[in-house]
């Protein structure tokens, strides 16, 4: 009887068994990586309307991040400064610049009722509760710390156009609330650039953590792991982020 | 052997042949009647596989028209619920599971007999095994695909499946591994995976059979793809027994294994009728029983129909209905145990809920259940009913029906009393009646096409129990036999050459 399959056919069952690991190596790795905020969401920096620099400002000129940014310690959101703010200087500094038109026309010698459209780049969604000022001081006397803007924003003050710096992402959340200690810092320094506990800090920032309780919860639920390190319960409740 | 035995062989294959009571070892019933040769079993059983695809009978045709029609139903209804939302059911608090589970724990019941009759009783050496595992096995494979298209949809939002499975993902989030919901995951997936398996590799060698024989090119490479490159030689079956050897280990405890993780669903929670230790030896005999009674359903029409009563014969049928016998009686002990159980604990709640179950709001539920499960399988007791075929047809299609009942009761009944009575509720199906009619659909749909295009018994291994696989088989020109494992049938049928 005449073969029915050419000879190339005997190598299927390898091919098959190789193509499918592949493929399934190829699908976690999209669905992990290459899917992932890790992939589509680090790196976002967008064309702004107005070429501000934060290097220029924030870097060169040291101007605290809370002159613009002036609600990050008292609400939810940390604020994108008005027109008046930019022209609080700018009405004297550099005030014919041409790359400041587009603020001189928003501004119209205070009468003005357009706003800049500054692009957006740091979005989490809308099923996630987040507010920037529990994060610039929490834990009670003696325990107050904070967490810096550039543990989540990276260093602003090298940035030409800012871009996003961390995912983002739950499981970037997850492993703070996790692990708070290395991201604590005392409520001084919440926007130094560049900051670098002592080892004194690094005690008293496993105290602390020690103390905090996880979002939502009212009472703390930390527990040290065998390496010791402290741990929130953070994943306990989803609710805490989830509301 | 005496010839008063060849005498008294009755030629219907429906009757039973129960010969040579004086030799209760040799003197066993063929498996296979009417003495067919190797040759004559092939031709059975490829009869309407090989059938060119225009001529698919009539009735064949209608069947997989009208599962089509369900399955396309299914798909339709399917899009509805996506849309929707679980909202197009009755399920609401308090009876927060209803159809959708009652289903699920009914078809993976069903899935329970294929893996029975294959490992377990392979394992154990029951030889008339083969001739009912094949479509058994298939029946199991299809009923557990309609079990999990149960499951996956009570999840409302169909989408979100994903979640059931442990992958990384960048919620940092995982499946919560105490949970008895996410054991049924795994194993339901395990037992459709290697039942799949298990189906598959025995099917391997009549595949190749049906490629030998194909005429038409796409026959041959269909068969030829699926036959793997089977070439029976002695070192294939060397390695074919090893592999379903060890597929059957693999099996054995799934069949007792899956549907105890089932009865966890209900038994890991706290709710009285559900909060009971009995729970997993009690679901394992129900699903076995209710597999059984599908098989039965599927089997008693399907061997008149395809020709097949030499092969599937009353032995067969008999087998089947004494383990439903036992099966059904097992449940019914389980049955009593619980109002046992919920009397002797003295706990008010427990009392309740057993004495609502039988005289409450859903007691008409309740009794179809105790008459379809408890009663109508003790009249196999009487010989003349478990060989009868008409007899195991009805009774199997009660068990049936029973069985849905069972799932109904425990699900629902348990819910409708919560501890706070304002919230008391009566259940009313809305458009559940089509999901269910969906999966039967796909189940039936698949069904159909596996009895078309492949072999629905398995011809090698029925061979192997023919008395012409004994090598001590010496009918052809000895009259009657005198070796070990002679069958009185073996003398009647080859007698006749010497």
């Amino acid at each position: 009887m005449a073969q029915i399959f050419p000879k190339w056919t005997n190598e299927t069952p390898r091919l098959i068994t190789v193509g499918s690991l592949a493929g399934l190596g190829v699908t976690i790795f999209a669905l992990y990586w290459w899917g992932s905020p890790w992939n589509t969401d680090v790196g976002y920096g967008p064309k702004q309307p107005v070429a501000y620099s934060h290097k220029l400002h924030a870097g060169d000129l040291k101007m605290d991040c809370r002159y613009c940014h002036a609600y990050v310690e008292r609400g939810p959101h940390a604020g994108v400064p008005p027109t008046q703010v930019c022209m609080n200087c700018h009405k004297q500094v550099k005030k014919d610049s041409p790359a400041l038109e587009l603020v001189r026309k928003s501004w119209d010698d205070g009468k003005g009722d357009t706003s800049i459209p500054w692009v957006r780049i740091h979005k989490i969604p809308d099923f996630g509760y987040f507010d920037h000022s529990a994060h610039m001081a929490f834990g009670t006397g003696e325990n107050r710390a904070a967490v810096g803007c550039e543990t989540c924003h990276g260093r602003i003050d090298m940035m030409e156009v800012v871009h996003q710096n961390q995912p983002l992402s739950m499981a970037w959340c997850i492993d703070c609330h996790n692990d708070p200690a290395p991201s604590i810092r005392p409520i001084a320094n919440i926007t130094s650039m560049g900051y670098r506990p002592d080892n004194m800090w690094k005690d008293k920032a496993q105290q602390i953590a020690a103390t905090l309780h996880p979002p939502g919860a009212l009472a703390s639920a930390m527990r040290t792991t065998a390496d010791g390190k402290t741990q929130t319960f953070a994943t306990a409740g989803c609710s805490g982020c989830h509301r | 052997m005496s010839a008063t035995t060849e005498a008294t062989l009755p030629q219907d294959p429906n009757v039973r042949g129960d010969v040579s009571l004086d030799e209760p070892v040799k003197g066993r019933e063929a498996l296979v009647r009417g003495g067919h040769s190797f040759h004559e079993v092939t031709e059975m059983v490829l009869k309407v596989n090989e059938l060119p695809v225009a001529k698919t009978p009539n009735g064949l045709k209608f069947g997989i028209a009208l599962g089509g029609a369900g399955f396309a139903m299914f798909g339709g209804y399917i899009g509805y619920l996506f849309w929707m939302g679980p909202g197009i059911w009755g399920n609401n608090n308090p009876v927060g599971w209803a159809w959708d589970i009652v289903n699920f724990v009914f078809w993976v019941g069903i899935g329970h007999a294929g893996t029975l009759i294959s490992a377990i009783l392979y394992l154990f050496r029951q030889k008339w095994r083969t001739s009912i595992n094949r479509y058994a096995e298939a029946m199991t494979i299809f009923a557990v695909l309609a079990a999990s298209s149960c499951v996956a949809l009570h999840t409302g939002r169909i989408w979100m499946d994903f979640y059931l499975f442990p992958l990384p993902n960048q919620m940092g989030l995982w499946p919560n591994f105490r949970s008895p919901l996410e054991w049924d995951v795994f194993a339901v997936n395990t037992y459709l995976f290697v039942s799949l398996l298990f189906w598959f590799t025995g099917l391997v060698p009549d595949f190749a059979t049906l490629r030998d024989r194909a005429r038409v090119r796409w026959r041959q490479l269909f068969y030829g793809m699926l036959a793997l490159g089977w070439r029976g030689s002695t070192r294939h079956w060397v390695h074919y027994e090893k592999a379903y050897q060890i597929l059957a280990a693999f099996s054995a405890p799934l069949v007792l294994s899956v549907h105890t993780i089932v009865s966890f669903d209900f038994a890991v929670s706290q709710l009285p009728g559900w909060h009971t230790t009995i729970f997993p030896p009690y679901f394992v005999a129900g699903a076995i029983f209710s597999g059984f009674a599908m098989v039965q359903t599927l089997m008693l029409p399907a061997r008149a129909w395809l020709g097949l009563k030499d092969i599937v014969t009353v032995k067969h049928i008999e087998n089947m209905n004494k383990i439903i016998l036992l099966t059904g009686t097992l449940v019914g002990y389980a049955y009593a145990m619980e109002y046992f159980v919920a009397f002797y604990s003295g706990n008010e709640y427990e009392g309740f809920t057993f004495i609502n179950r039988s005289f409450g709001p859903y007691s008409w539920a309740y009794w179809t259940m105790v008459s379809c499960n408890v009663i109508s399988p003790q009249l196999f007791w009487f010989k003349k009913i478990r060989t009868s075929v008409a007899w195991s047809f009805v009774l199997a299609f009660f068990v049936n029906i029973g069985m849905w009942f069972e799932r109904f009761v425990i699900t629902v009944t348990s819910l409708h009393r919560d501890a706070l009575v304002s919230s008391w509720d009566y259940f009313v199906p809305v458009t559940e009646v089509f999901f269910l009619l969906g999966t039967f659909g796909l189940f039936f749909f698949l069904f159909l096409l596996f009895v078309r295009f492949f072999p629905v018994i398995a011809m090698a291994e029925v061979k192997s129990v023919m008395p012409q696989a004994n090598p001590h088989w010496e009918g052809y020109g000895h009259g009657a036999g005198h070796g070990p494992g002679q069958t009185a049938h073996a003398s009647a049928a080859h007698g006749a050459h010497s």
